[in-house]
């Protein structure tokens, strides 16, 4: 009150009418914002983003699936994307970095095991699903781990622990204890100068020619998705190699694979900015892809070997090393990875044993 | 009897309590740190308690972490699962982290990263047993950090640094104690750093003042090495190789490699066999410079008032550098050596030296094969204007 008399001094009921009138206004405006911020939920199902039973996640209105070209390795989880936009919003297209998306927008990603990797109709285990929800200052991520049942997943703040067991596709029984991240986990990976982003939502993991569907990106831009997409910028983009695939170049191949699964800490801006080790697939300067790179603080993470690549000596290669590695001080990357990834390593071995000397 | 048989069976059922608690004891504390509000401290209590996982505080403002003293509340990392640090904090300003003890991570103990203000306060971090090249490699490691105090903290066993600041500016490390490591103090790449009353003792280099290529964080400098006692730095080295301290050879006291305005003065450095002080450049180390913006000399190094030991020693036969000065001097090596490696666009780099006790020199003229090494310092008869006090 003492601030409204400054404003209004003396006994001007007038003016303190106007005053009161108009913070009401502002209050009214506040509750009734159609660009209301979302809240997290306690459960996944409250949110409605798929139909029928939660666990064949069956995309409601408003929700779609992607894929990306070059997948982050997570312990073998297999993964299911969809985005959500809020009603007759789009996202907006940048050529470089993660999209733009309205203030509402969710980018959900499932992960979940087979039980038989080699007969995918017996079934899977989904574990967690894990939001990035779009709000007015920026992106909040969201960790919810599914009961035993699958009927609904719960809110982790904290991260869990979860004991999983599959067969692999190659027949393999297999057990993990999942780790399921806490909030700031999640930020070790999804991070730019300090503030949450997406990742995999961006051009070079989404734009992709020759597939019988023609491109996510043009299909989006039909159908009112993405904005900002024309014929032109999509000729500009070069997507990243599906490194799965052994018929495309080993170089490709290989720089897709550590542009998926390094430089989002491995860059400039990102919380492994202190090594000078980028491995952007735009990354030019040899040096700073770590070819004859001495470590900088690795410690024991170099394994007695001098540089992050020695081209030509996949097993004098510090980055090798610590791709098979599983000592939580060692291993790379440092979240999400228990295992190592054979074919990964197989396929980053081959790229510095023909890299010329 | 019964009172017997109650007080086991109470003291069992409480340890098994305790045991059983862990992990949700780390969540709880995982949770608080992630919802706390700015400005809020959060208490740990005394005990000791296994993480399983990094503990991890990020984005927060004003937040203080409060054990309940070094002694009293120990976080142990022993049976760590995922995560390359103790604790982690990140994106934050003006934390303060005091009365703790934390053991045996697999990676570095304390990591800071982008924080602006942060305050290391009676905090021990150590690898427990004996110094192995598998312990971590930092125990205190504040990176790409402004305003920086590590104050009565103590520091063992890292298989690299005990205490590591790198790329930071405004930086205090005082009244600290870092033994058993491989690098007791190490500054690198930081602007405006004091380092005074500390000891460093029984590592393999004492005080490491460096400057790497390669880093977002070009240059550091204006470093003040103030007051310390640096003794018997002569433990073997035990970094594993590939890590820029592995070249350190066992018996080194204090060390600037590269860097612009280091100001020594006034410490006691005793007994370190090797090389109780050296300046030196960066082709030291025999790798590569590829970065275009790095220079690899060190210049203006101002080294005054500080105490050496008279007596005599055998620098390490474990190190190309200890042997050259053990063939050339035997059981009386220099107390201050320089490797004369001079920037040749800028060949009167200032090395000066005033009033060192017991200060003997050489030049090892390290880049014409050792072979006309001098000790002669007269070109280094000058000074420098001093650096500012803290205060």
């Amino acid at each position: 009150m003492t601030a409204l008399y400054r404003f209004c001094p003396g006994p001007n009921r007038l003016c303190l009418a106007a005053l009161a009138s108009m913070a009401a206004l502002m209050l009214l405006a506040a509750f009734s914002r159609p660009d209301a911020p979302p809240k997290p939920k306690q459960r996944l199902s409250e949110y409605g983003f798929f139909i029928g039973p939660l666990a064949d996640l069956q995309p409601a209105e408003g929700v779609f699936a992607y894929t990306v070209n070059a997948a982050l390795f997570s312990d073998y989880a297999e993964k299911a994307r969809f985005i959500a936009l809020p009603e007759g919003a789009r996202m907006g297209f940048r050529p470089n970095g993660p999209f733009d998306f309205p203030v509402g927008s969710f980018i959900i990603k499932n992960f979940f095991y087979f039980n038989d990797g080699r007969k995918p109709e017996l079934g899977r285990r989904i574990v967690e699903t894990r939001l990035l929800m779009r709000e007015t200052n920026g992106w909040k991520a969201l960790t919810y781990v599914w009961n035993a049942e699958q009927t609904d997943a719960l809110l982790e703040v904290a991260g869990a622990e979860l004991p999983i067991a599959w067969t692999d596709a190659s027949g393999k029984r297999r057990t993990l204890s999942y780790q399921a991240p806490n909030l700031n986990q999640c930020k070790g990976c999804h991070a730019t100068d300090g503030h949450i982003v997406p990742i995999g939502v961006s051009a070079e993991q989404l734009h992709r020619n020759g597939t019988p569907d023609g491109s996510p990106l043009e299909r989006w831009s039909a159908e009112g998705r993405l904005e900002g997409a024309d014929a032109n910028t999509l000729a500009a983009i070069t997507p990243l190699a599906d490194y799965e695939n052994p018929n495309l170049p080993l170089d490709a191949r290989a720089r897709a694979y550590l542009h998926a699964n390094c430089a989002h800490c491995h860059n400039p801006r990102g919380p492994a900015s202190t090594s000078g080790l980028f491995l952007e697939a735009t990354q030019t300067d040899p040096m700073r892809l770590g070819i004859g790179k001495p470590p900088v603080a690795a410690g024991r993470g170099s394994g007695n070997r001098k540089y992050s690549i020695a081209p030509g000596k996949p097993h004098e290669s510090i980055l090798l090393y610590r791709m098979e590695q599983d000592d939580p001080g060692i291993r790379m990357p440092e979240l999400g990875r228990q295992l190592p990834h054979r074919e990964g390593i197989e396929l980053i071995r081959q790229w510095i044993r023909h890299m010329p000397m | 009897m019964s009172y017997l048989r109650i007080s086991v069976l109470l003291w069992f059922s409480g340890w098994a309590a305790l045991c059983l608690a862990q992990p949700d004891v780390e969540k709880q504390w995982q949770s608080r740190l992630i919802l706390a509000e700015d400005g809020e401290t959060v208490e740990l209590p005394a005990g000791r308690f296994e993480l399983t996982n990094t503990l991890w505080l990020d984005g927060k403002r004003s937040v203080t972490l409060r054990g309940a003293g070094a002694e009293r509340t120990v976080l142990s990392f022993r049976g760590q699962k995922q995560g390359a640090e103790g604790l982690k904090i990140t994106n934050a300003s003006d934390i303060v982290v005091e009365g703790l003890t934390l053991e045996d991570s697999r990676g570095d103990l304390l990591k800071a990263q982008q924080v602006n203000g942060l305050t290391l306060r009676d905090l021990t971090a150590q690898w427990t047993g004996k110094p192995r090249k598998t312990n971590g490699s930092y125990a205190l490691y504040p990176v790409q950090c402004q305003r920086v105090r590590i104050e009565r903290c103590t520091a063992i066993g890292a298989s690299d640094a005990g205490i590591y600041v790198g790329q930071s500016d405004s930086v205090w490390v005082t009244e600290c104690l870092a033994h058993h490591n491989v690098a007791g103090i190490e500054i690198e790449n930081t602007t405006n750093a004091w380092v005074w009353n500390n000891t460093a003792r029984d590592n393999t280099g004492g005080i490491l003042i460096f400057d790497l290529p390669d880093l977002p964080k070009k240059r550091g400098g204006r470093v003040l090495v103030w007051k310390n006692h640096v003794l018997h730095n002569n433990h073997k080295n035990f970094a594993p190789r590939g890590n820029i301290v592995a070249k350190v050879p066992p018996g080194t006291g204090i060390m600037v490699l590269a860097t612009r305005q280091v100001e020594i003065a006034e410490n006691t450095v005793l007994h370190n066999r090797t090389a109780p002080t050296a300046i030196v450049s960066y082709y030291i180390a025999q790798t590569p410079i590829q970065d275009k913006e790095y220079s690899p000399y060190p210049a203006d190094v101002y080294l005054h008032g500080n105490t050496y030991s008279a007596d005599k020693c055998r620098p390490t036969w474990r190190h190309r550098l200890g042997f050259l000065l053990w063939l050339k001097f035997g059981r009386r090596p220099p107390r201050i050596v320089y490797d004369g490696i001079a920037d040749p666009s800028a060949p009167y780099a200032r090395i000066c030296l005033q009033q060192n006790a017991n200060g003997s020199f050489a030049n090892v003229k390290a880049a014409q094969g050792f072979k006309n090494i001098t000790t002669d310092c007269t070109p280094h008869d000058c000074s420098l204007p001093l650096l500012p006090r803290p205060e």
